[in-house]
Formats: structure tokens, sequence, C-alpha cells
């Protein structure tokens, strides 16, 4: 599943999709995320039949990732974003 | 001389029963509660069919609308005690709020899950507005998840701006859709669908002296643009179906499947019981899946 969490509002697209096919909930991420935006629960909060681990955008962070993920987005000299880099297995894209 | 306050925005509340089917036969009964941010639902299954259902309004705290939502239910069903419940699912924004739930389901499950119910296995894009956000869900044939994104920060192009819009104009909310049409050619759409903005910019367009049918078709047009732009994002296949009070507003309908370029599936149901549906359904499945563990 295609887990998209964030917000369009009248600024732009803020969306971070983690591909739940992909996830094998490492955990990876959420040590790699400065701001800790993600989190790794036990069942997929949106397919209650499986019964894995994987990640999710925490509840809170969700409606302000425009914010939260700012630092790791300067206008030039863009790095790699770390929870992009963090993820073994490719499974979280950004929209912005 | 006192005056009547209307409400425009009040929208009709229901009850229904099967009359066909009685509770005493079922083998498993569930009940599925939505609690949205403005309208709250209660569906009884037996054995995976509808057997009762409510639409009422959401009030201030959420345990008080699920019991009001389940209450109106069982009335309907006339002597089916709420002990007689196998399982019971809560979904919806109050979801984790429900006390008679058994454990609870996100909405984006439980209306994909519904729509599957309501509209047949053919569905694969479920649009959800609701009172306060926009779901766009992609699904299989089993009604489970395949892309999702949901629109919960910003109320923009939702059920409760149409509202709003209502009461602005003093026009029932279950007219708004056909007056909207009322226009031979639709004015360019207000500039921002933010509830707020778009208020204040309809009040200056009155004073402007536009009617209100253009008014509401400027928003409608705003707000069908900006459900719009949420699907596309999501990616649409066939069949398209849209749950939710605005399915049955053709202000927005008729102005939303143009873009979407489908014709949208039709159902006998009310589209707003889709969640609880789904959430109904989760019951009758884990408590299923519980037994032959």
């Amino acid at each position: 599943m295609l887990a998209s969490y964030g917000y369009k509002d009248a600024s732009g697209d803020f969306f971070i999709t983690i591909d739940t096919e992909k996830c094998d909930g490492c955990g990876g991420c959420v040590t790699a995320c400065p701001a800790g935006i993600f989190q790794i629960v036990d069942e997929d909060p949106n397919d209650p039949m499986r019964e894995q681990p994987v990640a999710v955008v925490a509840d809170h962070k969700k409606k302000k990732l425009k914010y939260e993920c700012n630092p790791c987005k300067p206008s030039v000299e863009r790095s790699p974003l770390p929870c992009v880099e963090a993820c073994k297995v490719s499974a979280i894209s950004h929209s912005w | 001389m006192a005056e009547e306050k209307k409400e425009y925005w009040r929208w009709t509340e229901s009850i229904w029963k099967n009359p066909d089917m009685n509770w005493k036969d079922a083998e498993y009964i569930t009940a599925g509660i939505d609690v949205g941010s403005v309208s709250s639902q209660a569906v009884i299954m037996a054995d995976g069919e509808i057997i009762a259902y409510s639409n009422t309004r959401t009030g201030s705290n959420s345990p008080d609308s699920a019991r009001n939502a389940l209450n109106l239910a069982l009335e309907a069903m006339k002597g089916l005690p709420e002990q007689r419940f196998d399982y019971c699912v809560g979904t919806g924004y109050g979801r984790v709020n429900v006390p008679m739930a058994d454990r609870s389901v996100t909405e984006i499950a439980c209306h994909a899950r519904g729509a599957n119910f309501i509209y047949g296995p053919e569905v694969r894009t479920v649009l959800d507005v609701g009172g306060q956000d926009i779901k766009a869900i992609r699904c299989d044939e089993e009604g489970k998840v395949t892309n999702f994104l949901m629109n919960d920060k910003c109320a923009a192009g939702t059920g409760r701006g149409m509202e709003v819009f209502a009461d602005l104009l003093g026009i029932s909310i279950n007219e708004v859709g056909e007056r909207s049409l009322g226009v031979k050619e639709d004015p360019p759409p207000v500039s921002s669908t933010c509830v707020v903005y778009a208020r204040s910019e309809a009040t200056d367009l009155l004073r402007q002296g536009w009617t209100s049918e253009q008014v509401l078709a400027a928003y409608s047009r705003a707000m069908a643009e900006r459900i719009f732009s949420l699907v596309e994002r999501v990616g649409i296949t066939p069949e398209f179906a849209v749950t939710g009070g605005i399915a049955k507003n053709r202000g927005i309908m008729d102005r939303l499947m143009p873009m979407v370029g489908l014709e949208p599936m039709k159902t006998e149901w009310d589209t707003q019981i889709a969640g609880a549906v789904g959430a109904a359904l989760f019951g009758y499945t884990l408590w299923r899946k519980g037994k032959t563990k």
C-alpha cells in the first residue's frame, strides 16, 4: 500500500509516502529523522488484517510536515534526505 | 417580535431498518460506529448484511455522539439487546473515544471496505468528502487499500464549507446543489477554497450584485477543482465512487465528474454510511478470525 501522510494547503503539497509493501519495519527512518516524525507500529493502521510492523508518520507530526522537514531541505546544495537515505528498501518518498 | 432562527445547514438525519431480516436468525451480530467531525453513523450487521443504520449529527463529544447514533439504530431494531453484539468497531475522527467499541480501525480502511460493500467489488477509486477532510483511496476487489491520501489539516473543499455557504446565503443545504446549477454559465471560481477566505470573498461578491446562484456556482466550481487535485494525486482508475454527504450534492458532482472523465457509480444506500459499514464488516471479519484462532 502506498500510504501518503501529510496535507495540501494554500502553500503546496506536503506528503510523505511510505510503500508498506517494501517497508519491513526495521526502524532505520525513526533514528535517522532529526525531527522524529516516524514511528514503528505493530500493525498497519490502514490494514487491520496485516500484522507486521510498519513505519508510519506519527499522528502529532502529520500536520506539521512543512515545518518539521524544512531543516533537511535547504534551497541550495541539497544533500540526500536522512530518512530516504536510511531506508534500505527505498520505501520513503516526499512530494515536495 | 421573536424572530425564527433558521438553520440552513441542517441536513436530514435518518434511521433505517431492513424489513426482511430478523436479528434472531443471525449467528453473528456486529456493529460499526463512525464518529465523524460533522456526522455520526451506526450500522448494525447480521452475518455481514446490514440490518439497521442511523445517520445523525455529531454533538460536542464523541462518546455521546456514538451512543446517540447507536441508540437510534437499536431503537429501529426493536428488542435487539446491545449485549447481543459480538463485536463493535469504532472509526472516524472520534474513533479512539467510542466507549462501546472493542477496537478502532482508521476511516481509510473502513471507507474502502464500506464502498466495496455498498457500491460493489468493481470500485477501485473511492473519494470520500467528509465534514472536514477529503480522503482519496484506491483499493482492490476485496476493498483492501492500495494507495491513499487524506487531507485532514485543511477543511478547504469539504462538507463543512458547503454548510457555511448554505447559512451565508440562507439556502437549505438540501437545495444548494440544484441552485448552483441554476446559472447559465459558471462564473470564475472563487480564488480560495479556504472556508474563511471564501466566505468573505462571497460576501463581497454579493455586495457587488452577484446572485446567490452565481456565488454558489463559483464556490462549487472551486470546491470541485480542489477535490479533483487531491484525487488526481492518488490516480484515478475505474470504477469511481464517491462516499460522504457530497455525493448527494449535484452541484459538486456535476462539476467534478467531467474533470474525472468517468461516470460515478450509483448505489441505493445512503452514501454517508460507508465508513460505519466498513467498520461493521471489519468487526465481522475480526470476530470470525478470533473464533478460528
